[in-house]
């Protein structure tokens, strides 16, 4: 298989199924649904199943069940969708379930939600932010690969850009590296041998055979997702070396941004930029190390302020943290509004470039963000 | 019948000496007079019966019966509070050859996951669905679910459930026959033996049509609950009898 022209949701599924999804649950909603209609299309062709789900509920207890009988599931909408999935995103994650969890989102006001979730317990949800529809196919098969590694729901974070964009992609499948067999998975064989399964967030286990139960395995899984901190923070950066100004921008908000820095480079100024490609874990030592010797920090985010926490928590200086990303969405409510342009990143980052010169509407400070 | 020309191939046994193999202990911390054991034993019987004890997967939802998770020696996975019959599609798309069954109470099956029930069986998925009713809450001490009779008292309709302040009971078997996707739908109970017998004749139907493929399989077991009734355990079987079976007709309601 090599590259072709493909429509991001159409091209998601079939990198899924490339890594080996042989399920998938959902329930139409803009703009994921081009990503349920690929699967629909192409998973009774790869022998696996697509269920057009009663509510996004139900499409992720499916998924939940189908991963507990030891196949890749996936499940996704958009972050309305994702709001009814949480407790069974924390449910798989407390008892230790892959499952890969497609945003398609409307915008860029769900990064709270991709990173702190809404689940009951200690949990966390490895979450990649693609850049575009390339990058949202190659980081499907990692995650694919991750969540089966760590045993955790996994989330990627993409948008209407990533689901109705064409693209040339190559979907063809991808080697991350071994996993372990999936001996815990249920298929009713061992019934009868005093070494049947049982799958539970409490993990008491058998009478015969108990468990670590709840106190011990919530701990367990809580020291997992910080061995999964310290080793699978993902980003990319340029110019940050000499840089007096670093505009950090996560998802398809980052290529705005860094069309317009190197566009400001040409210009002579002394800037660069950085894109957290994982939003949990947030790459913190990598964002440091890069704004070690900036004198300012920008914040394009299209939201009332979200990533901007995970920066000033991430930076030496969070003085130097200044938010000019604002709300923008479209009159649909649908899609990213007027800030998704280079003429409103470039005027909201030359307005920040010299603090005694603030520009027309922007301010900083988070007060100034919403009224903006 | 029972053949009295050649001697019995083992001696006699009374059925309380005994339990299922798959049933590793006998032990449980459910309360006195509480029916959800009897139901146990049942279902553990049929899937010996009919030699499933290596294709079962129990989907479990979250009530007192859930303890049968721990003590019983076949796969299991515990879901979320009304998800089972959710999740057991996800397993049962993935293990097809496999008994796939659910286990929930009133509480789980019609509070919570009444969608998904129907759904399921609208559906036709090829698993069979347990209710195992006692018109309560018994896990939380005696609280009003969906199914609780009309005049009962529970902690939350303590002068007994009345229509005008609480609404009329959900008879969900009976929804259910009306689905296409349902192949067999039956309601039984296990107060008494003779409907004990009969309700072991109705698992054994269900698990018989899943295999068969012939669709949604669903088996509801009227059980006692002494504790959230609020009556004395010995008095849970007659008390059965006049609430509950009186507005739950027993027998089998479609396919059978």
């Amino acid at each position: 298989m090599g590259t072709q022209l493909m429509k991001g949701g159409s091209a998601i599924a079939a990198s899924a199924i490339s890594a080996g999804c042989r399920f998938f649950a959902g329930y139409p909603m803009e703009p994921f649904t081009a990503l349920l209609e690929g699967f629909s299309v192409q998973m009774p062709g790869a022998g696996g199943t697509c269920i057009n789900a009663e509510s996004e509920i139900e499409g992720i207890n499916m998924a939940l069940g189908a991963s507990a009988a030891g196949a890749r599931a996936a499940t996704g909408s958009c972050g309305q969708g994702l709001a009814l999935m949480q407790e069974a995103i924390a449910e798989a994650a407390l008892n230790e379930l892959p499952l890969v969890v497609f945003n398609l989102a409307r915008g860029q006001q769900d990064y709270f939600q991709a990173t702190r979730g809404g689940g009951w317990g200690d949990y966390r949800t490895i979450a990649l932010a693609p850049k575009d529809a390339a990058e949202a196919v190659e980081h499907t098969q990692l995650l694919f690969h991750l969540a089966d590694l760590y045993r955790t729901p996994v989330l990627l974070y993409g948008d209407y850009l990533v689901s109705g964009t064409y693209m040339s992609v190559d979907t063809s499948p991808r080697h991350y590296g071994d996993l372990a067999p999936k001996d815990w998975a249920l298929d009713g064989t061992l019934g009868g041998t005093r070494r049947s399964r049982v799958i539970w967030t409490w993990r008491r286990g058998k009478v015969w055979d108990p468990g670590p139960g709840p106190d011990k395995h919530w701990q367990a899984v809580a020291d997992k997702y910080e061995r999964i901190a310290a080793t699978e923070a993902r980003h990319e950066s340029s110019r940050t070396e000499d840089a007096d100004t670093v505009v950090v921008a996560f998802g398809t908000t980052a290529p705005f941004v860094e069309y317009v820095v190197e566009e400001l480079r040409g210009d002579g100024v002394r800037i660069g930029w950085f894109r957290p490609v994982s939003l949990w874990p947030f790459p913190e030592l990598a964002l440091a190390e890069a704004t070690e010797s900036a004198r300012r920090v920008l914040v394009y985010e299209l939201n009332a302020g979200q990533m901007i926490d995970d920066v000033r928590l991430s930076v030496t200086d969070r003085t130097k943290v200044v938010p000019i990303g604002r709300v923008s969405q479209d009159e649909s409510g649908l899609k990213q509004g007027e800030l998704l342009a280079v003429d409103a990143v470039r005027e909201r980052i030359v307005g920040h470039l010299d603090p005694r010169r603030p520009a027309p509407g922007a301010r900083s400070g988070r007060a100034g963000q919403r009224g903006a | 019948m029972i053949n009295t020309d050649v001697p019995p191939a083992e001696p006699n046994r009374r059925i309380a000496g005994f339990s299922p193999e798959l049933l590793v202990t006998e032990e449980h911390p459910l309360c006195p007079g509480c029916g959800h054991p009897i139901a146990w034993r049942m279902l553990l019987e049929v899937l010996e019966d009919l030699s499933l004890e290596s294709r079962a997967i129990g989907v479990v939802g979250h009530g007192c019966y859930t303890h049968i998770i721990t003590t019983t020696d076949i796969d299991f996975l515990q879901c979320l509070h009304g998800r089972a019959p959710s999740a057991a599609t996800g397993v049962k798309r993935v293990q097809p050859d496999a008994a796939v069954f659910t286990l929930q109470g009133d509480g789980d099956l019609v509070n919570e996951g009444l969608q998904e029930t129907l759904h399921t069986a609208a559906r036709g998925e090829a698993i069979t669905s347990i209710m195992v009713n006692n018109g309560v809450f018994g896990d939380t001490g005696g609280h009003m679910t969906s199914t609780t009779v009309i005049g009962q008292r529970t902690k939350t309709s303590i002068d007994g459930r009345d229509p005008d302040r609480h609404g009329f009971p959900i008879p969900v078997a009976e929804l259910l026959c009306h689905l296409p996707g349902a192949a067999y739908v039956a309601r039984g109970a296990v107060n008494t033996a003779p409907s004990i017998a009969r309700t072991k004749k109705m698992l054994r139907r269900a698990f018989e049509l899943q295999a068969a493929g012939a669709g949604f399989t669903f088996v509801e077991i009227l059980t006692m609950c002494p504790t959230g009734w609020f009556v004395p355990a010995k008095d849970g079987g007659d008390y059965l009898s006049g609430s509950m079976e009186a507005a739950y007709p027993l027998g089998e309601l479609k396919g059978g």
